[in-house]
């Protein structure tokens, strides 16, 4: 802690003349503060994306580790490569599979998570002021990094049926006359992350084509795509485009967030330097998070694992949308066949940012629409997670929620729009 | 022979976060100073947790209604446990920053002109016709925060009406009560008052220079974006009536032990009261532990004491 000396200032950091520029963008959040609460059992939280790793079979968990440990220790306990677990890679490229992805192993990098993947890429292509074509709305992780890099965020039209490629062709026409230069689309096609919608399968068709014509690499980030609740998803974007698409996976959603195991799927020249800036910022991924996962894949029925999960989000969705038709019947919501969430738009004029405060002391937390937003926009959104509190509290979360949404209206009511 | 500390931190109130670390700040100090220390939050298995432990001293650290509105203080008292920190009463007038403003202005303080309303009054006398005689009798600039609540949150300055509306909708957002207070241009400074049975003494004034010229959540709790002058870059003399006001604050409230009172001096050099804080914020960036390192002590000294005074 930095010492307090008599008639000198302080302000607690000695090195804010030393950051980088893009440090800039590093400070604490009121909003962030707030969420601090979620770890108090009384408090229903419809806010972090976390998956229900209670329905976790732990036994298998345990089963995984003792083989591990039993018969590689000296290599899970060890360094490993930076491109990551040769065995591991060679799962991941059958696991791709099902998403009609055809990879070979040799193009497989293991990150620490796809948000490490992601904060790779980024370093890789983008520079200060580059483009970079978002949904509307994008992952908060996705903003976060690409705001960290100073990239210019543009939010294309998205609806139910995910990106809109005329809104796409029309950004990337206006962002092109204006002389900006455009380097990826970042999406989530699969019961996107926050919208919870799917990027259809004709609409995958013209946003590759509309890419490939402008030169710009397509950033296809699929943690959800194999939690799917009725018909499983159109085919991967990688799945037509080998050497215009970066696929991220994850095994974040399907096993353990814990465990921090990710990967990337990218063509050999950029797959040679994401494995060299891979090692330049971990030497390698974690070996033995890693080997247990492979471990895991290897001697348990993980297809049975996910399949449970699919039925018990399913039921979880099911409780959300209830809870929505009965306690915010005017509000519209999206109804995702698969993933984690639920993108409400509030009654015009509220916001949702504002409303935050009101929520923990109703015992009820949520993510505000405007983290999924690099333009500020999002106050008349919300997002709700219905994945990690039980059916029961999903619907207990949400009536709290329309009692804190009828008392903002009245607040609103009384002194007009707070815009 | 170590005493015992039972450190409450975290619970539920928007303060949370705040909370915790203010509570391992404190608990790191008593540590070094040889103390016995546990951290636990306020929750449904507490009170028998404590009544069969037993520590020698409880200090919370809890922000909002339940640490500081006098709940905690009473229960730890029923329960017959020592604790650091003012007694239920005190901790009431204090932490509904209406009641202690009028105190004070009843012991001679200057504190500024203000109205309390909750949220029914405005529905009932029509909102528009409320703020616009409030913003006639007071004028703009305003102040507008939550009556019960610390760390600047729901706080914001306003000088228009539109400003005045979204103001009130914020800060409704964190209590049924809202303050409008008329704004003081001038230095702001923060007197931390210790007691450790001699009497309350006035620690060295901090003088707050936010770069954004507003010290809200953010610049309270991002190193780097607050400047703090200890002690404050203003005439002796007025710092010693600043510190008079100070002490006058923590008697007339009843206050024990500790608090921390929030002044803002104007252009003549007249010590404003703004509010009494009864859990101050003991965070890295927080105004108590500045004033303690430099009035000379170390902070583990100086909550040893307090832990200590408590136990007499």
């Amino acid at each position: 802690m930095t010492e307090t000396r008599l008639g000198q200032a302080t302000n607690f950091d000695s090195w804010k003349h030393a950051y980088a520029k893009r440090a800039e963008n590093l400070a604490v959040s009121e909003v962030r503060a707030l969420f601090s609460v979620v770890s108090r059992p009384e408090v229903v939280s419809l806010a972090g994306g976390m998956p229900d790793v209670s329905a976790m079979d732990n036994d298998a968990i345990r089963s995984a580790f003792d083989s591990l440990m039993s018969s590689r220790p000296q290599y899970a306990l060890q360094y490993g490569g930076g491109q990551g677990d040769l065995r591991l890679r060679e799962q991941i490229c059958q696991i791709m599979e099902l998403d009609g992805v055809h990879g070979s192993v040799e193009d497989v990098m293991i990150t620490t998570g796809s948000q490490h993947a992601l904060e790779l890429i980024s370093d890789l292509f983008l520079d200060q002021g580059d483009v970079v074509l978002v949904e509307s709305p994008s992952y908060v992780g996705a903003v976060g990094i690409f705001r960290h890099k100073e990239a210019h965020i543009e939010h294309v039209f998205t609806d139910h049926d995910g990106l809109s490629p005329d809104a796409l062709e029309e950004a990337v026409e206006r962002l092109k006359a204006d002389g900006k230069r455009i380097k990826l689309l970042y999406v989530v096609p699969n019961f996107a992350n926050p919208s919870g919608v799917t990027l259809s399968e004709e609409r995958r068709q013209r946003v590759l084509q509309i890419c490939r014509d402008h030169g710009i690499l397509i950033v296809e980030d699929n943690p959800y795509g194999l939690l799917y609740f009725e018909d499983q998803p159109p085919k991967a974007l990688r799945a037509f485009d080998g050497d215009g698409v970066v696929y991220l996976g994850s095994f974040s959603k399907i096993l353990s967030p814990g465990l921090r195991v990710g990967y990337v799927l990218a063509p050999p020249a950029i797959r040679e330097k994401l494995v060299l800036a891979n090692e330049s910022a971990i030497l390698s991924p974690a070996t033995f998070a890693q080997m247990l996962v492979s471990e895991y894949l290897a001697t348990c029925d993980w297809q049975k694992q996910v399949a449970d999960y699919r039925n018990l989000y399913r039921t979880k969705r099911d409780a959300a949308l209830e809870a929505v038709r009965q306690y915010l019947p005017s509000l519209h919501t999206t109804e995702p066949a698969g993933g984690f969430f639920l993108w409400l738009t509030l009654p015009e004029g509220l916001n949702s940012k504002e409303m935050l405060p009101l929520a923990v002391t109703e015992l009820v937390a949520y993510t505000p629409g405007t983290a999924f937003f690099g333009d500020g926009r999002g106050h008349e959104n919300i997002r709700i997670c219905f994945s990690h509190p039980t059916a029961e509290n999903v619907k207990v979360g949400i009536h709290r929620l329309a009692n804190v949404i009828d008392r903002q209206i009245e607040l609103l009511e009384t002194f007009g729009s707070s815009k | 022979m170590s005493h015992r500390v039972l450190i409450l931190a975290g619970g539920i109130s928007h303060e949370r976060d705040i909370s915790l670390k203010s509570g391992r700040r404190v608990a790191d100090a008593l540590t070094d100073a040889g103390c016995e220390v546990e951290i636990r939050e306020p929750d449904g298995e507490l009170i028998g947790h404590l009544m069969a432990s037993r520590p020698d001293v409880v200090w919370s650290t809890l922000h909002g209604a339940v640490g500081e509105d006098g709940s905690i203080q009473d229960l730890l008292s029923l329960a017959q446990i020592r604790y650091v920190g003012s007694l239920a009463d005190g901790a009431r007038l204090a932490w509904d920053k209406p009641t202690a403003k009028i105190i004070m202005a009843r012991h001679g303080v200057q504190t500024p002109t203000s109205i309390t309303l909750p949220s029914s009054s405005f529905r009932e006398l029509n909102a528009e016709s409320v703020l616009a005689m409030v913003a006639t009798e007071l004028s703009y600039p305003l102040i507008v925060k939550p009556a019960q609540s610390g760390s600047a949150q729901g706080v914001n300055q306003v000088n228009n009406a539109k400003e005045f509306s979204k103001a009130m909708i914020e800060a409704f957002a964190y209590g049924d009560e809202v303050m409008v207070e008329r704004f003081v241009e001038g230095t702001e400074l923060a007197i931390s008052v210790i007691d450790l049975g001699g009497g309350p003494v006035a620690l060295p004034a901090v003088e707050i220079v936010p770069e954004s010229g507003s010290f809200g959540y953010n610049e309270r709790y991002t190193p780097g974006q607050t400047d703090y002058f200890v002690p404050a870059r203003l005439p002796a003399t007025v710092l010693e009536v600043a510190a008079e006001v100070a002490i006058a604050a923590h008697s007339a409230l009843r206050l024990r032990h500790m608090s921390r009172i929030d002044l803002i001096v104007d252009e003549e050099g007249t010590p404003w009261f703004l509010e009494a804080n009864v859990t101050p914020g003991m965070t890295e960036t927080s105004l108590l532990p500045q004033a303690v390192t430099a009035s000379g002590q170390t902070l583990s000294e100086t909550y040893l004491s307090l832990v200590e005074v408590a136990l007499r």
